[in-house]
């Protein structure tokens, strides 16, 4: 609770105010200002230009009658939690494996690492080549003798968002690992010593102490990955275009589809929010977690 | 101080080309073999003209570039001039007044009396005004068929498509794919399109895409044109490809007996070194119903407020429209020139097939003339669905109805 009068408040730290300024104007105006755009226009029925013609909620009922929507949505359900799941755990367990004061740990860290550096265009284009039955896996399998071997999830309606999982999770979990190891560096080692004392088993410990201890990190790397999950795209262009069929369609290839390919900006933008309002879920109560509540320190 | 130098530099730079010839921009999407051998023709013949044509290709297909190119000419980044399918495409862009005006051009040259089929012009004609120019002609209605893949199994080619489905178990047994499909959305799209005309015939066809006539469009004879799409579907089960070329190659290394694709095809195979009628037959509309849709390709001029550039934009239409250009750009791309009077004796059989069709009159108006691309995609859609899982054929003729009778 600060007692100061209004303008000495606003006075204080005067340079960095400034210096924010630009920032500020920006995050205004072409966030907010761009995204309460789409929302207005997504109750209009603009076609290739905008147009400001109201037609209510026409736009929505059309969005969630498109069976190509629901698969799109059903398949971004099933991708993120899976995705989820695993970028989580196998990214907390290599954090956990490289935090056991091993040699050649900063190798190791570089090598997990890399994939990150990789865009999700290359990625999806280096397992694309992988996954494609007459270059990769398979033919090599099939080259070595094994004549039936068939692996080829990418051309399999049921199977291709394994495909996507394996690159998705090639390239990000050794992010989702170097924010864990950094979780795991920042537990104080009293903790440690204090477990050993009493007799605690090392893995009880990770469970039971560290873990409950790490809750910042760990839902930071909730928001980071989901918010990158609903926004899925350039993967899926680069792996499969949405097929086989529609198999692998994601939400934000319907919004680029029909937005400039059907010349249907109010169905694009319908689209666009109710991603929007996706990635409000995942970040509102996390807002209020970190920042509402109990005052931390 | 810097800045100004920069400037002059600059404003020197802008001089010296515009000095000599004007350039023009031309943005297409054009890029495979045949395609670009034949956009080369047109570059030449533009730069021979006294201008300059700058290259803008686009990879990737019309669904990739369409996009970039209208965001260009709508965020005020206009280039010279941009390929697009005549019809509903530019629609909205040439009534947002942000494309040329050609109808000066147009009567200078007398488009209305070369130009065949007339349909091309009205596609181009929006309230009286021509705003493009076409420059080929596309169909989509073919099946092309590798007949050493029937010499194998000691069949006589098929010559219509109920001959090709009658095979298709012995191509199945002998390993073979007998109908080659590329994964991509379009491709669909067009298989289902091409089976339309052949399988309900004219009448029907005219009766639901230009009366849109509902009733008939959910009546009997188009539930049997879904019940052939899921004929085709099953044999399209193994090929596992993407892109239309690919498919065609299948077809042309006879691993696969057939594709339902445009006349565009044809040069792949001419790129092979096949020849049509002993190393590949084509049948235009599936051997059933031989009409063919005159879609293609037409040059759109935006507005750019540059009294020379205009100029050379409508020396560009001109020369697009032109018969030696129609027949050098035609040749190579094995499309069909969009006008009755030149010579194409240099033509290969499915060439000739097609062009004896067009002087019949056997031509019907394309889809991008009838249907917006809102509801072209979402018939895509639809049909991406039904060609990829096994969607029933009832299902998807009642979305398919659902879908058109919104339009």
């Amino acid at each position: 609770m600060s007692t100061k009068p209004m303008g000495a408040r606003m006075l204080r730290n005067l340079n960095a105010k400034i210096a924010a300024l630009p920032m500020i104007a920006t995050a205004i105006v072409v966030f907010l200002g761009g995204t309460i755009w789409s929302v207005v226009y997504s109750f209009t029925g603009s076609k290739l230009l905008p147009k400001f013609k109201f037609v209510g909620l026409q736009q929505y009922e059309r969005l969630w009658g498109n069976s190509r929507w629901v698969i799109s949505i059903e398949n971004l359900f099933w991708y993120g939690f899976f995705a989820l799941v695993f970028t989580i755990s196998i990214g907390f367990l290599l954090a956990v494996l490289l935090d056991q004061k091993i040699r050649f740990e900063s190798a190791f860290r570089t090598i997990l690492l890399y994939p990150f550096a990789l865009s999700f265009i290359v990625t999806g284009l280096v397992w694309q080549w992988l996954l494609n039955p007459e270059l990769g896996i398979q033919g090599i399998v099939r080259g070595m003798g094994w004549e039936s071997f068939t692996f080829d999830p990418l051309y399999t309606p049921e199977l291709v968002l394994v495909g996507l999982l394996m690159a998705g999770l090639w390239q990000s979990t050794g992010f989702v690992m170097c924010i864990m190891l950094a979780g795991l560096r920042g537990i104080d080692e009293d903790i440690w010593k204090a477990s050993r004392v009493d007799g605690i088993a090392k893995w009880k410990t990770y469970l039971f102490v560290v873990i409950p201890m790490m809750r910042p990190v760990f839902i930071t790397t909730l928001v980071i990955v989901a918010s990158g999950i609903i926004k899925l795209y350039d993967l899926v262009v680069a792996m499969t275009s949405g097929g086989p069929g529609n198999a692998s369609q994601v939400p934000a290839m319907y919004v680029y589809d029909y937005m400039f390919q059907a010349q249907n900006l109010g169905q694009g933008l319908a689209a666009s929010t109710m991603m929007l309002l996706s990635v409000l879920i995942v970040l509102i109560p996390w807002a209020y977690l970190e920042f509402g509540g109990k005052k931390h320190g | 101080m810097k800045l100004t130098t920069k400037l002059l530099a600059a404003s020197a730079i802008v001089s010296a080309t515009t000095v000599g010839a004007t350039e023009l921009e031309v943005t297409h999407w054009w890029t495979s073999g045949g395609e670009a051998a034949a956009v080369a023709e047109l570059a030449k013949a533009f730069d021979a003209s006294g201008d300059k044509w700058i290259d803008g290709a686009i990879a990737g297909s019309g669904g990739t570039a369409r996009p970039i190119m209208i965001s260009r000419i709508t965020g005020g980044d206009p280039m010279g001039a941009t390929q697009f399918n005549h019809g509903q495409q530019a629609l909205e862009l040439v009534e947002a007044g942000l494309m040329l005006d050609l109808t000066d051009v147009a009567e200078a040259n007398n488009w209305k009396d070369v130009i065949f089929p007339s349909s091309l012009l009205d596609a181009c004609t929006i309230d009286g005004r021509i705003y493009c120019a076409p420059v080929n002609i596309h169909s989509p209605e073919w099946l092309w068929l590798s007949n050493k893949v029937y010499e194998d199994l000691g069949l006589p080619v098929p010559t219509n498509w109920n001959e090709f489905v009658a095979s298709a178990d012995a191509v199945r047994a002998a390993g073979k794919v007998p109908l080659a499909l590329g994964n991509q959305p379009w491709q669909s799209n067009l298989a289902f399109g091409a089976m339309q005309v052949a399988v309900a015939g004219l009448d029907n066809w005219k009766a639901v895409n230009m009366d849109k006539n509902m009733d008939v469009a959910a009546g009997a004879e188009y539930a049997a044109v879904f019940k052939a799409a899921a004929d085709a579907r099953a044999l399209a089960v193994g090929s596992n490809v993407q892109d239309w070329n690919q498919a065609t190659n299948l077809v042309i290394t006879d691993q696969a007996a057939g594709q339902i694709m445009g006349d565009w095809a044809q040069g792949e195979f001419q790129v092979a070194g096949e020849v049509a009628g002993t190393d590949y037959t084509c049948l235009p509309g599936l051997g059933l119903n031989a009409y063919l849709s005159t879609g293609g390709d037409a040059f759109y001029f935006p507005k750019l407020d540059d009294a020379d550039k205009e100029a050379a934009q409508k020396r560009l239409a001109a020369l697009l429209v032109a018969p030696e250009t129609q027949v050098a750009f035609n040749l190579k791309k094995g499309s069909l020139p969009i006008r009755g009077d030149v010579d194409l004796s240099a033509a290969n059989d499915c060439m000739k097939k097609g062009l004896e069709l067009l002087a019949a009159g056997n031509v019907m108006p394309s889809g991008d003339m009838l249907w917006t691309p809102d509801t072209q995609k979402q018939v895509e859609d639809l049909m991406v669905e039904f060609w990829m899982t096994d969607l029933a054929p009832e299902v998807a003729h009642e979305r398919w109805v659902d879908i058109i009778s919104n339009n």
